[in-house]
């Protein structure tokens, strides 16, 4: 059996009886003898580190990893730089817990504190909490946040993920919120639609930037509808997007939520990731989760707390703005390494390249027969139709290439990163117009 | 120190990108950002010495002993970090299909069984992040439930006054209304107070056990008796399921769902704050209510994700914080059966020699055997000598130990919650006994200087009422 008890049967035994034990049934005799379990839990017997080792990597074994993804849909493959994975696994940053010792936790209030700093450089929102569990859950939480007794209606697109969607619709179950899609047309939010169904009621719209098709949408535009009639406007953007695209704030966004897994965390088959979330100034005590401030200490050195905590469950209990206590610190703490690896430029060119990349490979495939399912400008996902869409998808599989997300029989949602060389993109093209010429002759 | 935003120069980057292998565009200027974000402008050298030196500005379990209570700050297995870091694990992508990611199922398959017989409980998710995630998730399920029956009347969760913040703010998530009620003076559940609480308008009680002042409810089967009797369901919060694995299983005490920490009691780290996973268990009846997609074994012997019937919808998206489920997974087929007994036993054994050598100095708030964890009360210290479970908490920095958990529950005065965990020696434990035994002494000898505790941290105590009153959250925010 594999056991971190440094207690040895001896030392055990002593700290029973310094303790007034007889044994460990007498130690346990305060259970109540009907639910005292008699015989062994039904699990397998312990094992060796080595033998554990074993036993997981073969199970890690039965995964297949792809050499090239063209798949994003919500969780996206870029490049993480060395210096990332050196520092997130530092074993102080990963075993220590919220800092609620401020004296000997400035190492992590200070990491949280430039996170913060660094989400509100990107977006262009003035304040951001320390995380919350992923983009589908800050939507949600975002979402939740805006209710207020007479703004009771959530307006959402439905060009937004539907993995998001089915978050923000089970929260909005949980206190019986009112919410709304908003029609899509031609693969952006309706704009039409969406002015007929706002109203005094509505308490927020929320869209994704890109959308879940890949495709720029007219934010601000929706901004103004939504402010129009008093509603905040979220967006939830790709951070990666944010080193080129307009910010949530010069859309005119009061929250600012998204997936920050791009942001130097793995697929890791959906986690953990990190749901980032930033707002205006006025909206700064509404927010969710932990916020990290500066203050000074009694000596007058700057130093870091955790700060508004009257907004907490810990404090506020019931009346608290969100239950949330642990959340993802470390994913931010990582998310806070890219960024400053990377740097303003390096960013931007990450942005440029998932751009520059997504637009050779959508001239490609167009060529070999894929057609654009929508117009207008997109990032670095769009959508292909075409009536070989599974055979191709099993084609690229056989090449051991990861192709983009089956929608439907003829639409693929396809994504590319600066991690996808030319020449990956030309296998894959390739691959796609031998299908083609193999579907003319037959 | 320095913030990383003051260091660095105009220009100044690393070399992670090449040349981009394709033509260059860009979208229309319509849609692009006045101004490339302010990130910092540093060199690899400075990111790796910045963060080495917030590195040794924090305390993690690896830099010394760590008993805040409630949060289980066991030692994190460098093997499990090893496992999740593997490349099968880590590169997956979360919608390839199943065929290609049977290990992955396999994974959640296995914890599920693992975690259904450490609680006696069924069917599990894994998509909640964090304990808070799973109270939600799981009151989801009861809100569900009585949906299902059209029993709309159920408004009402019940929480005893020494619960967790977070339960009362996971039953407002869910739209209700939040019924308190007392402690017994023994620290139990008031029997006579929860009869007089239940009724139609029941929809469920959310209880710890062992509860937060480290006793286990000796009327647990009681209680549970008078929920299901008023047509309500039973939530037990597994935040202190390190005291009773393979002693006690809340299936067997009456509960129909449950949250399990396993950055707690399955040893995954905590990361500074997350991330965790707190997946929910239930009993069979209530599986087809539980949110995302399940894996289950087809007759091809292979496995695969449904949706349950009835599912609430989705927690979060896709499958949940997935490589802490490794780590978790690691861990627990590393101790087995005989491990996870010992760790549990361990754990109150380690609690009740910290509470019985304190006991003369400070005693606990309930003087019975406690299980992982217990409170003690520094109330008379603080009338006699003027310090404060504040006080005593600062000056254990000095000694290199993180405190206690402070102030809760907040039915004990100047409490101090100590769970020292199973992964700790006799000398830790008596190393901090000894501190507070000396502490003890100060606040009587000269209890001004305990006031200015911390003397040999990175700062003395900060000002949080500046920090609130003048919020600064940004590097350049005017506060």
């Amino acid at each position: 059996m594999g056991t971190f008890v440094p207690g040895t049967p001896k030392e055990q035994q002593e700290l029973l009886h310094a303790a007034g034990y007889r044994d460990f049934d007498d130690l346990f005799s305060v259970i109540p003898e009907s639910v005292y379990l008699k015989s062994p839990l039904p699990l397998e017997e312990g094992k060796s580190e080595l033998e554990t080792e074993e036993t997981i990597s073969r199970i890690a074994e039965k995964n297949k990893v792809y050499r090239a993804i063209f798949r994003g849909a919500g969780a996206y493959d870029h490049y993480i730089p060395a210096i990332v994975k050196r520092v997130t696994t530092k074993e102080t940053f990963l075993t220590a817990y919220t800092p609620y010792q401020a004296e000997i936790s400035q190492g992590v209030l200070q990491s949280i504190f430039e996170y913060q700093t660094m989400i509100c450089a990107l977006t262009g929102m003035d304040v951001s909490n320390a995380s919350v569990y992923d983009g589908a859950t800050a939507t949600a939480e975002a979402a939740e946040l805006c209710v207020e007794r007479k703004k009771t209606r959530v307006l959402i697109s439905a060009s937004v993920a539907p993995e998001v969607r089915k978050v923000v619709k089970t929260y909005a179950f949980g206190r019986d919120t009112d919410l709304q899609e908003i029609p899509v047309k031609d693969g952006k939010t309706d704009l039409e639609a969406l002015k007929a169904m706002v109203g005094d009621e509505t308490a927020c719209v929320i869209i994704q930037q890109p959308n879940y098709y890949g495709l720029l949408e007219n934010a601000d535009e929706i901004g103004e509808i939504a402010h129009g009639v008093k509603a905040k406007f979220i967006m939830n953007c790709n951070p990666i997007s944010l080193g080129v695209l307009k910010t949530p704030a010069e859309c005119g966004a009061d929250l600012a939520v998204g997936e920050g897994q791009p942001l130097g965390m793995p697929l890791g088959f959906g986690g953990p990731y990190l749901g980032y979330m930033a707002s205006t100034k006025a909206l700064m005590r509404k927010l969710p989760g932990r916020i990290v401030g500066e203050t000074v200490d009694t000596e007058g050195r700057r130093a870091y707390v955790l700060t508004l905590q009257a907004r907490e469950q810990h404090i506020k209990r019931e009346r608290a703005s969100s239950n949330i206590c642990s959340n993802e610190a470390l994913c931010a703490l990582t998310a806070a390494v890219y960024l400053a690896a990377m740097g303003p430029d390096g960013l931007k060119e990450a942005a440029t390249q998932c751009y520059s990349k997504a637009h050779y490979l959508q001239q490609g495939l167009e060529a070999a027969g894929l057609k654009k399912a929508y117009d207008g400008p997109f990032f670095h996902e769009f959508v292909t139709v075409s009536e070989n869409s599974a055979q191709l998808l099993k084609k690229l599989e056989e090449a051991g290439i990861l192709g983009g997300l089956l929608l439907d029989e003829t639409h693929i949602l396809w994504c590319a990163t600066e991690k996808n060389t030319k020449d990956q993109m030309d296998e894959v093209i390739c691959l796609a117009k031998e299908l083609q010429k193999g579907g003319e002759k037959a | 120190m320095k913030l990383i935003f003051e260091k660095g120069s105009e220009g100044r980057k690393l070399s992670i990108l090449g040349t981009c292998d394709v033509p260059v565009s860009l979208p229309e200027e319509q849609f692009l950002r006045k101004e490339a974000a302010d990130l910092p402008q540093v060199s690899e050298t400075e990111i790796s010495r910045h963060y080495s030196a917030l590195e040794r500005r924090a305390h993690g379990v690896n830099n010394g002993f760590y008993p805040l209570g409630s949060c289980t700050m066991k030692y994190n297995p460098a093997i499990d970090e090893e496992m999740a870091a593997l490349p099968g694990f880590t590169r997956i992508h979360p919608l390839q299909d199943e065929e290609s990611t049977q290990g992955a199922l396999e994974v959640l398959e296995l914890m599920e069984k693992k975690l259904s017989a450490i609680t006696g409980l069924d069917q599990f998710t894994f998509q909640p992040a964090a304990g808070a995630h799973g109270e939600f998730t799981g009151l989801l399920v009861i809100k569900s439930y009585h949906r299902d029956r059209r029993d709309n009347a159920r408004t009402k969760i019940i929480v005893p006054d020494s619960a967790h913040g977070t339960n009362p703010a996971s039953a407002a998530m869910c739209g209700y209304e939040v019924v308190n009620i007392p402690s017994a003076p023994d620290g139990c559940v008031d029997l006579d107070a929860l009869r007089a609480a239940v009724g139609p308008d029941t929809a469920g009680l959310m209880l710890t056990n062992p509860n937060t002042v480290g006793i286990f409810d000796k009327n647990i089967e009681e209680i549970t008796r008078i929920i299901h009797e008023a047509g309500g369901l039973c939530y037990y919060d597994g935040a202190n399921l390190n005291a009773i694995m393979g002693i006690a299983r809340p299936g067997d005490m009456g509960f129909d769902v449950m949250h399990i920490n396993l950055h707690k009691t399955f040893a995954t780290p905590h990361g500074g704050g997350g991330p965790g996973s707190g997946p929910v268990g239930v009993r069979k009846e209530l599986g087809c209510f539980l949110p995302g997609v399940r894996p289950v074994r087809g007759e091809d012997g292979k496995l695969h994700l449904q949706a349950p019937e009835k599912s609430m919808g989705s927690m979060r998206s896709f499958i949940g914080n997935f490589l802490v489920v490794v780590k978790a997974l690691t861990y627990v087929t590393m101790l087995g059966r005989e491990g996870v007994l010992e760790a549990s036993r361990n754990a109150v054994l380690n609690a009740n020699y910290m509470r019985k050598q304190l006991e003369d100095i400070f005693p606990a708030a309930y003087p019975v055997t406690c299980m992982h964890e217990f409170v003690i009360s520094l109330d008379e210290l603080h009338k006699e000598t003027g310090v404060s479970a504040l006080d005593a908490a600062k000056a254990l920095l000095d000694y290199g130990i993180h405190p206690p958990t402070m102030y809760f529950p907040l039915i004990v005065h100047e409490a101090l919650m100590i769970e020292p965990t199973e992964t700790e020696t006799k000398e830790t434990m008596d190393e901090a006994i000894q501190a507070l035994r000396e502490i003890y002494q100060k606040a009587h000898e000269n209890p001004e200087a305990l006031h200015q505790a911390p003397l040999k941290a990175a700062i003395s105590r900060p000002d949080e009422v500046q920090a609130a009153r003048k919020p600064r959250l940004t590097y350049g925010m005017d506060a």
